[in-house]
């Protein structure tokens, strides 16, 4: 897989082009960078052979703690740093919990948690302003506020640089042998205690570098639309993750990203097409993918070149 | 590298089609009369609300087809983009932009839901787009912030709230105990603060004996109906709408709470249809504006006549009010632009100009006129009225209705709902209009 | 509390029976859900599109009967009808066309072809049925209400909501758990819930088994459609909020046990309408609350078997 970096720096000049040739689509690919960060944390768990239907709590965990700081601190490089860390720190306390389970349990847990905390958002009314939502306005870049193309271009940035580092980070975990051990919970998890390992411990890393991302997500989704309803964490939201990290294939810190550029230019260009059913234009994607690309848009990649 | 090219290339085509349209959209920009005005139209097309978006759809295709039929507007033929809201804020907001830099519509009209609302209107500001909100009703849009490109081509809750209050204090001026049932989110939440506000300042010591908020779509109200029974309130209010309207009254109307507590029903209209025979004379109805297919006195009754026979010989189904309100904003724009092409002594208006246009705007709807006032809130009256059965429809109308002006019932320009209802005073009641006979 | 009980003795009576009503439904539809999952090992997200369906063809076919003129009665055999046809055509539809395809495959290639399969059918639904609420409420009306008793007064009930829908939830609890029990074809679904594999050595056809399975659970999620219909107003998206209720439900009761499913939907019924009394704010929260603290003192599920692990 030496070849990995070089695509991955091909893909960054692609979305480079891209946004600077179609203004509105920088904003999408930004979403799109937005969503593989969080898609990222889905990847580490499909490895570990759990799937997560709830995921999307962090997205509105980083969001929501951008949507409730922006007024007192607009500072982007103040709340990122704050959003991920509530995230991290949710994931903790409910991860040191979760990694008892597995399968079934693992993921309906994870979908009950983000069903309390989208409730949540919807019931607490005065604080969260319900299903209207909140508007993140007057961001600051490093004591900046520049014009909004400008902004776009480095919301835009800030998305494709932080996915670099993530996808880096992410690759580097994976080779580790904390990293490796995922593999292990997958396929013989009694097997890696027998050898010394604690599972439990090695799924709780993996979870809570996930929540991380997933906040990261979520901030720069915030910083983005601007507007951050409950929706964010409603389980189809959750779904839709999971669905970009098998779009993308789970073999490569680059699926993911390959994944949410996929499905945000197939929502983009199916709503556009055929407003009414733009939902089976996507499920139809899905599902011919699965059936005959179960590796995803990586997998078809690689494959070729192996070819 | 095959791998990467495709990649690349695949994301090059797909910014070249992009990029193609852009440069078709661009040309709607230039000083000349475009080759169509492009019209963004933001609704819902699936999920629970869309029980509104797909009928206002349906009425607008049908009225631009007249549109153009007649010739389209300064002579150019229109065409609606349609975007669903349903997938949500960060997808709408995306879309909101593809709409304006992709497609070249000169004008958007945005969204039922008010969170949609109030996610596009600060971009109606940055892209300096003339946009018309034209069915979300959450009063925080103007009375929070000016919007220069943004205007409303309807009422909004608090004309919406008040008139059935008012209606109520009228109609059954003694009652002492209410109930509340609203949809759990923000319209549920809003128009409750905004009742609450009005009626603890006209008719102050009223005991509330259940709020309750049960779940958007809730699919099952028998325990609330239960409880509405147990508690025996002399007035039950809910602005809810759509599938859980249309639930609630059933079960209530099958187990009999109907004849223990008076509703309230500010949104009723919409579901009046479906409910036939199921719904229950003698209790007050809304319909979020004046479009009641019984209007007592429409403005020109052919046109309104016109106007539902058009949706009527089509869809076998008398329009509800998001098609009015969808008509409403066709019409706005259709005298906005006459006024801003006749300002220009027939030239075609940029984005300034438009909107120029839009302020103090008077236009007419389906059943009377509407003016847009100078914060860009349009003055639609209320008509509220006691569900009743009578020869000619199949399902409740009002009767004894009485006409609220739009002005009397709207918070003045420049101060927050809630503290204006907060500062009414009982004798507010002598300016309500007497019922309309028949 | 003693005081409290006394004082609310009443309006929890009523929340009772609101609660065993409401329980009723829940469990109908999360039975075939749990079903499934014993024998397919597949978390059915298009389950819920399968009661969305059900309901909607239950008022379809009772609509027609109303407008030939039948007799009121004839809304429950439309009921019926939806039920049967829904798990007889849908059902070895997407097993064959779809599922078979991937058993075997990654638990999440499964999970997300029933989740494309549900952004499909809500999409199918509107193009079948529009937007506008359907209803119908023939078997409501055909039994009427019933007066109970509360202190000087008296709540109207419907009989539907007191009888029919509990009743009909107990018959299908006990012929479920009959037929599991005591017939060849039962103990087989049984034997291939617990281990396939073996089951498989010994000569059981699973493919067959499997087809069965998931058109019978198909037909339970239906019926569950079918008889929420009455009461209800189907609009779209009814499928997308019942299924995260039911995933509730399936963790709770411990894979593969209706048992389970039945006293999960219990609690769930009755904890949701006390909430509505005393504190509807956490109306929503109910089930997952009984979720997690069901599984924080058992991890496997109400029911559950703790599986051997894999060494």
């Amino acid at each position: 897989m030496k070849r990995e970096p070089l695509l991955a720096a091909l893909g960054a000049f692609a979305l480079i082009a891209c946004a600077w040739a179609v203004p509105w689509l920088k904003f999408i690919l930004t979403i799109a960078l937005a969503k593989g960060i969080a898609v990222l944390g889905i990847l580490l768990l499909l490895r570990a052979g759990q799937v997560s239907f709830g995921h999307s709590m962090f997205l509105a965990l980083g969001a929501y703690t951008v949507a409730f700081m922006a007024p007192t601190e607009p500072e982007v490089l103040l709340l990122l740093p704050a959003a991920a860390l509530v995230a991290t720190g949710f994931g903790l306390v409910i991860g040191l919990f979760l990694v008892r389970y597995r399968d079934i349990f693992f993921g309906m847990l994870n979908l009950a948690f983000a069903m309390v905390l989208y409730s949540l958002l919807e019931k607490l009314y005065a604080i969260t302003k319900g299903t209207d939502g909140i508007r993140v306005a007057g961001l600051t870049f490093a004591g900046t506020q520049p014009e909004r193309p400008v902004q776009e271009w480095v919301m835009f940035g800030i998305a494709l640089g932080l996915a670099i580092l993530f996808g880096l980070l992410v690759s580097v975990y994976l080779a580790s042998p904390m990293g490796r051990a995922l593999a292990g919970i997958k396929t013989r998890e009694t097997r890696l205690e027998f050898m010394g390992v604690p599972a439990r411990r090695v799924l709780l890393f993996a979870y809570v570098l996930s929540a991380l991302m997933g906040g990261v997500g979520g901030a720069l989704v915030a910083m983005t639309t601007r507007h951050v309803t409950p929706q964010i964490a409603y389980w189809t939201a959750s779904g839709e993750l999971v669905f970009i990290a098998i779009l993308g294939g789970a073999g490569s810190a680059l699926g993911p990203f390959l994944g949410a550029t996929a499905f945000e230019l197939v929502r983009v260009y199916a709503a556009a097409a055929v407003a009414e059913a733009w939902q089976m234009i996507l499920g139809a994607v899905l599902l011919v993918v699965i059936l005959f690309a179960p590796g995803g848009v990586w997998g078809l990649l690689s494959r070729r070149w192996r070819a | 590298m095959t791998e990467a090219v495709t990649r690349r290339a695949a994301l090059l085509g797909a910014g070249a089609t992009a990029g193609s349209l852009l440069l078709a959209g661009g040309g709607a920009q230039a000083q000349g009369k475009p080759s169509e005005l492009r019209v963004g139209i933001t609704t819902f097309l699936s999920g629970s609300a869309s029980v509104f978006g797909v009928p206002a759809k349906q009425m607008a295709e049908l009225l631009f087809e007249e549109i153009n039929k007649a010739g389209g507007i300064g002579g150019v033929p229109v065409r609606p983009f349609f975007v669903d809201e349903a997938p949500g804020t960060d997808h709408l907001v995306g879309e909101f932009r593809r709409l304006v830099q992709n497609e070249g519509v000169q004008i958007v009209f945005a969204s039922i839901s008010s969170g949609s609302c109030l996610a596009c209107t600060p971009l109606s500001d940055e892209m300096k787009k003339t946009t018309l909100l034209w069915d979300c009703g959450t009063q925080r849009i103007f009375e929070e912030a000016p919007h220069p490109y943004a205007f409303r081509t309807q009422g909004y809750g608090t004309p919406e709230v008040l008139a059935p209050l008012l209606y109520l204090l009228k109609h059954k001026p003694d009652f002492r105990t209410l109930a509340v049932i609203n949809q759990d989110y923000a319209w549920g939440r809003d128009s409750w603060e905004l009742w609450k506000a009005g009626m603890d300042a006209m008719k102050p010591g009223v005991r509330v004996v259940a709020e309750m908020f049960p779940r958007f779509g809730a699919t099952d109200y028998s325990t609330e109906v239960t409880r509405l029974l147990a508690a025996r309130p002399d007035v039950i209010l809910s602005t809810s709408w759509g599938g859980d309207l249309v639930t609630l009254l059933r079960q209530s109307a099958e187990r009999r709470l109907f004849e223990r507590s008076t509703f309230v029903l500010p949104i009723a209209e919409a579901s009046m249809q479906i409910l036939g025979r199921t719904m229950q004379p003698g209790h007050i109805i809304g319909a979020r504006g004046d479009h009641w297919n019984n209007h007592p006195s429409p403005k020109d009754p052919a046109r309104l006549k016109r106007f539902v026979d058009l949706y009527r010989s089509k869809y076998n189904e008398y329009p509800i009010y998001p098609c009015h309100h969808m008509a409403q904003a066709i019409s706005a724009m259709q005298a906005a632009y006459a006024k801003a092409i006749a300002a220009k002594g027939g030239g075609w208006p940029n984005d300034q100009e438009l909107a120029n246009a839009f302020r103090g705007l008077t236009f007419d709807s389906p059943t009377s006129s509407i003016t847009l006032r100078e914060d860009g809130q349009g003055l639609e009256d209320q008509i509220v009225g006691l569900s009743s059965f009578n020869q000619q429809y199949p399902f409740a109308v009002p009767k004894d209705m009485i006409l609220f002006p739009a002005a009397m019932v709207s918070t003045p320009v420049g101060q927050k709902s809630v503290d204006w209802l907060k500062s009414l005073k009982p004798d507010f009641l002598n300016q309500v209009p007497a019922p309309i006979a028949g | 509390m003693a005081t409290w009980l006394s004082e609310n003795s009443l309006l929890l009576g009523l929340a009772l029976l609101d609660g065993l009503a409401y329980a009723a439904l829940v469990f109908m539809v999360a039975v075939g859900l749990n079903l499934v999952f014993g024998v397919l090992r597949i978390v059915n997200v298009a389950h819920g599109s399968l009661f969305a369906i059900g309901a909607y063809t239950a008022a379809s076919i009772g609509l027609f009967f109303a407008s030939r003129g039948l007799p009121a009665w004839m809304g429950y055999v439309a009921l019926v009808l939806a039920a049967v046809a829904v798990g007889a055509v849908l059902g070895p539809l997407i097993e064959r066309l779809l599922l078979r395809r991937i058993y075997g495959h990654e638990d999440v290639l499964q999970l997300l072809v029933t989740f494309a399969l549900f952004m499909i059918l809500e999409d199918v639904q509107k193009l079948v049925w529009g937007v506008q609420p359907v209803s119908q409420d023939a078997p409501l009306r055909f039994l009427g209400t019933v007066d109970i008793p509360f202190g000087d007064d008296v709540i109207p009930f419907t009989a539907y909501q007191l009888f029919v829908l509990p009743g009909i939830a107990l018959a299908t609890l006990i012929a479920l758990a009959w037929f599991l029990r005591r017939t060849l074809t039962g103990r087989v679904i049984v034997a291939v819930t617990t281990d396939k594999e073996a089951a498989t050595a010994m000569g059981i056809d699973a493919a067959r088994i499997m087809l069965l399975t998931f058109s019978f659970g198909a037909g339970l999620a239906a019926l569950g459609g079918a008889l929420a219909s009455p009461t209800t107003a189907l609009v779209p998206g009814i499928g997308a909020q019942t299924i995260v209720l039911s995933f509730a439900v399936v963790a709770t009761a411990g894979l593969g046990q209706i048992e389970g499913a039945a006293l999960t939907a219990l609690m769930i019924g009755l904890g949701r309408s006390i909430a509505v009394y005393f504190a509807p704010e956490f109306e929503v929260v109910v089930p997952y609350l009984i979720m997690v603290a069901v599984l924080l003192v058992r991890p496997q599920g109400l029911f559950g078997v703790i599986e051997t692990r894999r060494v």
